[in-house]
């Protein structure tokens, strides 16, 4: 850039002064490089002492003829300065906001997580999806307390004060015996508590924690979580428990889901059966799997609610969490599942 | 319950290729679960033959061993090796070195020749040694895995055999057979016998069943005077049943006690997992596993006087045959002669009537006992025997007479007994009674339609008599069948003959649902706004110490917190149930932190165990079946202590992982406070923070926090120093425990919306100096309440202490925003109320707008 040529006088009477001005001015308009040089050229062209500025003052001391001349000379004059002037503003002033936004640029791949998303964890995750299915049909969520009366985790569920299968439960009874607590070994005493308070029919699925004296190690853990689904009703039969099974199958497993029952015994149905699921996507190829008991609830379960077993028949069915998540989720260990490490949890998120 | 598949195969139609996996696959159609599988061949095999030893040199070597130089001729005399392969010499004689001495020139032994194996996988092959070359050995019933004795080899003569030369020497041994091991569930009993997995296996292949026990039967003599003096008296029935409903005893004389255990029976009772212990003992459990009643035998000369079964007296012992002194029970039944206790009925003998190897004269007894007098004892003497197992679950009462028969039998035909005739059969059993099943029953209960012919076949199958009523069928059930008691039982039989696999699918139809509760939605919404605020959800266990449930289940100190106590404890060391989350979630942090994880936000809710206020039940139980009464539900929901649900977190490190536009920010007592706050601000409850005291926490860095009623459901904060220190924790670890029942109890029912203005806001600060312990929270409600109406928000923004302020003063800077719903405040209004807010302030708190 140039020296200003702001210093030059100007008649205002001087048509070719005036251009010559003029095309000084736009000159360095033009090449002005950004909006300070700009302001400079601005100020230096079209500021009070500015040769056209000190000109259009001069005007007033001529005559009349020449004043109109003078005056519009001047005035078109300044007008092109300053059109060139807010021309010039306005590429400049992009230039500069396109600049701007190329000096701000990140490099967004290098972010790092400012707040991260922890995690549920998927036992209680995967009990919750479990509710939503059957909530889904119509169902509701039944809760019961973990430390049971013994009345309503074995003799309600009609299991004899001698029968072996009360001694196979491996329970852990609270100190002294005689206050006749345990914490609850199944879901099922919940299967009670909702025959007790609801009305009929009764369509309820109760998720929660159970406890067995099991020391922890690959399968096994003291405190793990079962599901109990139980459904009451006049004119139930295996085949309701069935459809309900594989339906619940396949929300769990995918479409190609089957389910198999097999005789087994429990004491609170009758019949009763162990229930494999057919799973298409286990690891190490489909195959069935042991997923776990169910039947027609027992007649002395119904009566032990007040219910009238030649009216109402029911179905009953339960499934450990633990060992669904394993063979859904490809879980290997127990461990992961009870040692809290959070990885397993956050690598679960909010998802199941 | 292992099974022997050659013996199954007398009873049922197994196919003579079934594997063991087969016969699995066969049973568990009917409901016998799959266990494992028993079979020496996966660890044995030949060539492995009988040879007779020819020559035996004695060669005393130089490490002062003696080992013999033994031929060994394995293949009938006059003939020729057949058999091809290394070490295998034509000739038909192998020389062998064997360093036992048990034999002589001229027994018949087994010879496992080169391309043999053993268990162990230990494969004989020719080898130079000593001297020679030995191509096999001569082999102990040890190396062959079946049975401990190693003190020399097997001598096929002291088990009574003489066998061919050359014969497969696994054949004779019983080793090619394989046992199928099923679960046999309490119910049914008879599955503990052959019989019954026979009849099963019948069932399970749609074949007819005959049964073994009825064709014996009809040879068995009747009970006569000469019989043994046998005296029932049980005067104290459990729940009013006879401890002994049957007690069969039969006489056999000229025992020789020695005779060998033919191979048939002891390798049928090694795969049955029973080992053998001399020929009397293996026929009583020989008969017990193929009819299910065990069987005891006495030495008749050891018995003083008849028996009497009786329950125990107070003080009585008795020496058990494993050599134990056992102090019995009053509700102990026994068998007794004129010496008093002679044995404990059908849990275990006494040693004093033991059969020995001198025992010439055998009184068998064949009885049936009853199950929960059985159990009772076996459980009292933790002494689960083969017999008490089948007595537990029910001994079909009609067996006895005819497994006495079959014991009888075989003393004769493998000891030299000789049947003296004399027969007691004291019998007190009650047929089964009938039940009634009405027609179409079990089609509603099953959902197929079963013909009229499937549920008279089905029953006639499980061995039940069928008779046609009116409006259905009267099902008598078979004496082996005590779990058949209901028309319910008799569905599941008819469903389980003709297959689950036929009842269709039909998805039930439930009445409209209210959907999850107020208190299910609550917690699963509070569960997914803490993680997803970044804490993550673990699960620990409620084993706890009484010092952990007394460091957190009160504020202050010395106070020893009432707590659950648990009988059997997985762990000495902790065997209460907690009152509190964080003992075990703060080993959760440990672990997490141990394993290299510094910046952990964790949380877990879970019920805790509140015994304060309730009262143990201590009467009985009430009996099964029935709907106990609305007062007996109370007191037995009395009886069970309070557990309400808690809400914890945990926080150490910092907030996130530095990067280039993140700066971590340390995780501290706010956060704990924060994730309590968020917990109640998503059920809509409001929290008051007060500052709080608890032995646990840090004692200027505890928030108390309550509900607006006044209640107190929780505490956050910094963990105490020492106890961080002690405990080995994260350096300032923070903490927060919430009372979640208590929150979700005060869960807003339902929200009611407020108007919303347009109009525009007008914001004044203010800073006012105030007293350094006025809490912040008490002045900023003396500003919200002085400001009146018009006030939208206020909230403290910076509270400041040093240069320019007093000592022992603070000044406190508080935001506060206007706006009134029909106007456009005035700058004068604004001003106005902010001025009532300091004159309240000034009033309440002495507080002095700062400069």
């Amino acid at each position: 850039m140039s020296e200003p040529t702001s210093s030059i006088e100007v008649d205002p009477t001087d048509e070719a002064g005036v251009t010559s001005a003029v095309e000084r001015a736009l000159a360095e308009i033009e090449t002005a490089s950004d909006l300070d040089e700009l302001k400079v050229v601005r100020l230096a062209h079209t500021g009070e002492k500015s040769p056209l500025a000190l000109a259009n003052r001069k005007i007033g001391g001529l005559d009349k003829a020449q004043k109109a001349v003078a005056g519009k000379l001047v005035g078109q004059a300044r007008g092109r300065v300053n059109k060139a002037v807010a021309a010039r503003t306005s590429v400049l002033e992009e230039e500069r906001d396109a600049r701007i936004l190329v000096d701000e640029a990140v490099d967004v791949t290098a972010a790092t997580r400012r707040r991260r998303l922890g995690g549920r964890h998927p036992l209680t995750n995967l009990m919750d999806r479990i509710g939503d299915v059957f909530v889904g049909m119509g169902w509701e969520i039944a809760d019961g307390p973990e430390l049971e009366h013994e009345w309503f985790n074995f003799d309600s569920l009609n299991f004899k004060p001698d029968h072996p299968a009360r001694q196979l439960q491996d329970t852990f009874f609270v100190d002294p015996p005689s206050s006749h607590l345990v914490m609850r070994t199944h879901t099922s005493p919940v299967q009670m508590r909702s025959l007790l308070e609801r009305e009929l029919p009764v369509y309820v699925v109760c998720p929660g924690k159970t406890y067995r004296t099991d020391e922890l190690d690959a399968t096994h853990t003291p405190v793990f979580h079962q599901v109990e689904g139980l459904a009451v009703d006049e004119g139930l039969s295996m085949a309701d428990l069935k459809g309900t099974l594989t339906h619940f199958a396949r929300v769990m497993f995918g479409e190609e889901a089957q389910i198999r029952l097999r005789p087994n015994y429990f004491p609170f149905t009758e019949p009763s059966a162990e229930l494999d699921v057919w799973h298409p996507t286990a690891k190490g190829g489909p195959r069935w799997i042991e997923w776990g008991g169910c039947g027609m609830v027992h007649p002395n379960v119904l009566r032990a609610a007040g219910i009238d077993p030649e009216r109402y028949s029911g179905f009953a069915f339960g499934m450990g969490i633990e060992r669904t998540l394993m063979f859904r989720n490809n879980v290997p260990d127990m461990h992961d599942m009870v040692e809290g490490d959070i990885r397993f949890s956050e690598h679960f998120g909010m998802e199941i | 319950m292992r099974v022997p598949l050659s013996w199954l195969r007398e009873y049922a139609p197994v196919p003579e290729n079934a594997t063991a996996e087969d016969v699995l696959a066969t049973l568990v159609k009917v409901g016998l679960e799959e266990e494992d599988i028993h079979r020496p061949t996966d660890e044995l095999s030949g060539p492995i033959v009988v040879g007779q030893v020819l020559t035996m040199e004695p060669e005393t070597h130089s490490n002062g061993k003696t080992v013999n130089w033994c031929t060994v001729r394995v293949v009938p005399e006059g003939q020729e090796q057949t058999l091809t392969g290394k070490g295998i010499d034509p000739s038909g004689v192998q020389g062998v070195i064997c360093g036992a001495h048990n034999f002589t020139v001229g027994d018949k032994v087994v010879v496992t020749l080169p391309g043999a194996v053993l268990p162990g996988d230990f494969k004989i092959s020719a080898r130079k040694t000593y001297g020679h070359t030995s191509a096999g050995m001569i082999a102990s019933v040890r190396e062959l895995g079946i049975g401990d004795d190693h003190d020399g080899i097997l001598v096929l003569s002291t088990l009574g055999l003489d066998p061919e030369l050359g014969s497969d020497a696994m054949e004779l041994l019983g080793l090619y057979d394989s046992a199928a091991e099923i679960n046999v569930t309490p119910d049914r009993g008879y599955g503990f016998s052959l019989r019954g997995v026979a009849r099963e296996y019948c069932h399970a292949t749609r074949s007819p069943f005959t049964d073994p026990v009825a064709e014996l039967a009809a040879k068995v003599p009747a009970a006569n005077d000469s019989g043994f003096s046998v005296t029932l008296a049980d005067d104290a029935p459990i729940n009013g049943r006879e401890g002994c409903t049957r007690f069969v005893t039969r006489v056999v004389e000229g025992v020789d006690a020695t005779a060998p255990t033919p191979p048939w029976m002891s390798s049928r009772l090694r795969l049955a997992g029973i080992r053998s212990l001399s020929l009397p003992v293996d026929i009583s459990n020989y008969v017990m596993l193929e009819y299910g009643n065990p069987i005891h035998n006495y030495d008749l000369d050891k018995l003083q006087g008849g028996i009497t079964v009786r329950r125990a007296q107070q003080g009585e012992k008795l020496t058990t045959l494993d050599d134990k002194t056992r102090k019995l029970d009053s509700e102990d039944l026994l068998i007794t002669d004129e010496s008093g206790p002679v044995g404990i009925a059908g849990v275990m003998g006494g040693a004093t009537t033991e059969v020995s190897d001198s025992t010439t004269r055998i009184l068998v007894e064949a009885a049936r006992f009853d199950e929960i007098s059985i159990a009772r004892t076996a459980r009292r003497h933790k002494l689960p025997s083969e017999a008490s197992k089948r007595f537990e679950r029910g001994v079909d009462p009609q067996v006895a007479p005819v497994a006495a028969q079959r014991v009888v039998d075989l003393l004769v035909e493998l000891a030299g007994g000789t049947d003296t005739g004399a027969v007691t059969d004291v019998d007190q059993t009650v047929a089964p009674e009938s039940i009634d099943l009405p027609a179409g029953y079990a089609e509603a209960r099953v959902g197929v339609d079963y013909s009229p012919e499937t549920i008279e076949h089905s029953l006639g199958e499980i061995g039940a008599e069928v008779l046609e009523t009116a409006d259905g069928w009267t099902v008598t059930p078979p004496t082996w069948r005590p779990d058949l008691s209901d028309k319910e039982d008799l569905v599941e039989e008819i469903a389980r003959l003709d297959g689950y696999d036929k009842i269709p699918d039909r998805l039930p139809v439930a009445p409209p649902g209210r959907g999850f509760t107020r208190w299910q939605a609550a917690r699963r919404r509070v569960a997914n706004s803490l993680a997803a605020a970044g804490l993550t959800e673990v699960l620990s266990y409620p084993f706890v110490s009484q010092d952990e449930n007394d460091l957190w289940g009160s504020a202050s100190e010395g106070t020893t917190v009432e707590s659950v106590k648990l009988a059997n404890p997985i762990s000495e060391a902790k065997p209460l149930l907690r009152v509190s989350i964080l003992p075990g979630l703060l080993e959760v942090l440990k672990r997490n932190h141990s394993r290299g994880f510094r910046d952990l936000a964790l949380f877990e809710s879970g019920h805790v165990f509140l015994p304060e206020g309730y009262t143990p039940d201590p009467q009985p139980i009430p009996p099964l079946g029935e709907r106990p009464s609305e007062e007996d539900l109370a007191r037995l929901n009395a009886a069970i202590p309070d557990q309400p649900r808690k809400l914890a977190a945990v926080f150490t490190g910092n907030d996130a992982a530095a990067g280039p536009w993140v700066a971590p920010r340390r995780l501290d007592w706010q956060d704990a406070l924060d994730s309590a706050m968020l917990a109640a601000d998503v059920l809509g409850v409001e929290l008051t923070v007060t500052q709080g005291q608890h032995q646990a926490f840090h004692p200027g860095r505890t928030a108390t926090l309550s509900t607006s009623d006044g209640a107190v459901i929780g505490v956050a904060g910094e963990l105490h120093p020492k106890l961080v220190a002690a405990q080995n924790l994260p350096e300032r670890t923070c903490v927060m425990e919430l009372d979640l029942s208590a929150l979700i109890e005060r869960e807003i029912p339902s929200v009611v919306a407020e108007s919303i203005s347009g109009y525009p806001a007008a914001t004044q600060d203010v800073a006012l100096v105030v007293d350094q312990d006025l809490p912040a929270a008490e002045l900023l409600a003396t500003v919200e309440s002085g400001a009146g109406e018009l006030l939208e928000s206020a909230n403290v923004f910076d509270v400041y202490s040093g240069t320019g302020v007093e000592d022992g003063k603070k000044s406190v800077a508080i935001a506060m925003r206007f706006r009134a719903s029909d106007r456009t405040l005035t700058a004068d209004e604004a001003s106005e109320a902010r001025t009532a807010a300091v004159a309240a302030a000034e009033a309440a708190h002495g507080a002095q707008l700062r400069g």
